[in-house]
């Protein structure tokens, strides 16, 4: 009975979680997608424990907390797969970002040099 | 393939990544101005926290400023993106530290007549660099396959003496990594797997002016594994589709406009 008393107010506070950041626009949809699937399994099984276990048994997973911490680090390792692939972009994004700034800034310079350093070639 | 009109003509830019190098850069530069003296000089400061851009300006080359250091990959694809915008029509790659004799880069220029993309290489006959061990391994694992993707000889995939032309600038342009060993060999790999025609010209390379090489075996035997798996990814990775540049892109247009 505590069990589930546990279980599911766990599931719940991570679902409001996920929805009031949601809400505040904190967290981009693409995230709250895969949480808020997280949130929707957990919910169910954290108020009615015994899921679990005929869960596992159909699946031939002998007890229910086996299932639950593989399925658990399966999904975080996705996660963090996911992660290390979204700051792989972003330091792309970076990258080009940091050299747009440096084409600027010669830019900036070569227009504000005067015109008698920049007969070679210079054409901006 | 866009024909020459008279190397008189063409416009060429050197690019010249630099990091913290403010020592022995206007060296280099006044050597590059006495070995090509028509050519511009763009000095990619990376991030640097010494005097290096106010160096570079100095010596009266112009200089583009990365506001963090993003390595040479980085580095030179900036470079490659100003030549782009700028409209040149070959672009040479020199290091800043001094171990590239500027003096090759004619017989790099004029090997361009055959070649997209023209690389100074070691162990060729000329010069007396040797490496022994695992670092040799690396050297002659890296010549192997690139040897074989080319259909030439190419003997140093390593190094930073290049000289391109309008078809490859284009390319740099839009992709150049920026990993490790990315800056040399995966862009080799990449301008050979797109059908690029790679050739090398024979140099001697000067020890550093400035900064220490690595050599203890340990860590060459670490190179050599990061030099395989660079190699694995490079060839595997997917590569852009070829650029060819077009003739109206002489006309320079403003930066960044070009992508």
């Amino acid at each position: 009975m505590h069990l589930s008393v546990i279980t599911s107010l766990t599931g719940l506070a991570l679902l409001a979680c996920i929805l009031e950041l949601l809400r505040r626009h904190q967290l981009r949809e693409k995230y709250a997608a895969l949480w808020l699937a997280v949130g929707s399994a957990v919910v169910p099984l954290g108020l009615f424990p015994q899921m679990l276990d005929s869960l596992a048994r159909g699946l031939g997973i002998v007890s229910g907390a086996s299932l639950v911490l593989f399925a658990g680090i399966v999904l975080l390792l996705l996660v963090c797969l996911h992660l290390s692939w979204e700051s792989s972009r972003l330091e792309e994004e970076t990258r080009t970002l940091a050299e747009e700034i440096a084409l600027i800034r010669t830019a900036l310079e070569e227009q504000d040099r005067p015109s008698g350093c920049r007969m070679r070639g210079g054409s901006v | 393939m866009t024909p020459d009109a008279g190397a008189a003509a063409r416009r060429i830019l050197v690019i010249v990544p630099a990091w913290n190098e403010a020592e022995g850069l206007s060296a280099v530069l006044a050597e590059l101005r006495a070995a090509v003296p028509a050519a511009d000089v763009l000095v990619v400061d990376d991030g640097s926290t010494d005097r290096t851009a106010q160096t570079a300006r100095a010596a009266g080359a112009r200089v583009a400023r990365l506001p963090y250091n993003l390595g040479v990959g980085g580095a030179m694809r900036t470079g490659y993106r100003y030549a782009l915008d700028q409209g040149y029509d070959t672009a040479v790659q020199v290091d800043a530290d001094g171990q590239h004799d500027p003096g090759y880069v004619p017989a790099l220029l004029a090997a361009l007549e055959t070649a997209d993309l023209v690389v100074g290489a070691r162990f060729a006959g000329v010069g007396d660099y040797r490496v022994r061990g695992p670092r040799r391994w690396s050297m002659r694992l890296l010549s192997l396959v690139l040897s074989g993707m080319a259909g030439t000889r190419l003997t140093d995939a390593t190094s930073g003496l290049r000289a391109c032309n309008r078809d490859m600038i284009a390319f740099f342009a839009r992709w150049y990594p920026a990993e490790y060993l990315g800056d040399t060999v995966e862009s080799m790999v990449g301008a050979l797997r797109c059908g690029y025609r790679v050739r090398q010209v024979p140099v001697a390379m000067r020890p550093r002016t400035t900064g220490v090489p690595s050599q203890s075996p340990a860590r060459a035997l670490v190179y050599l594994a990061r030099t395989a798996l660079v190699l694995l990814l490079a060839l595997t990775r997917r590569v852009p589709a070829p650029q060819r540049a077009e003739p109206a892109a002489r006309v320079p247009e403003p930066a960044g406009a070009a992508r």
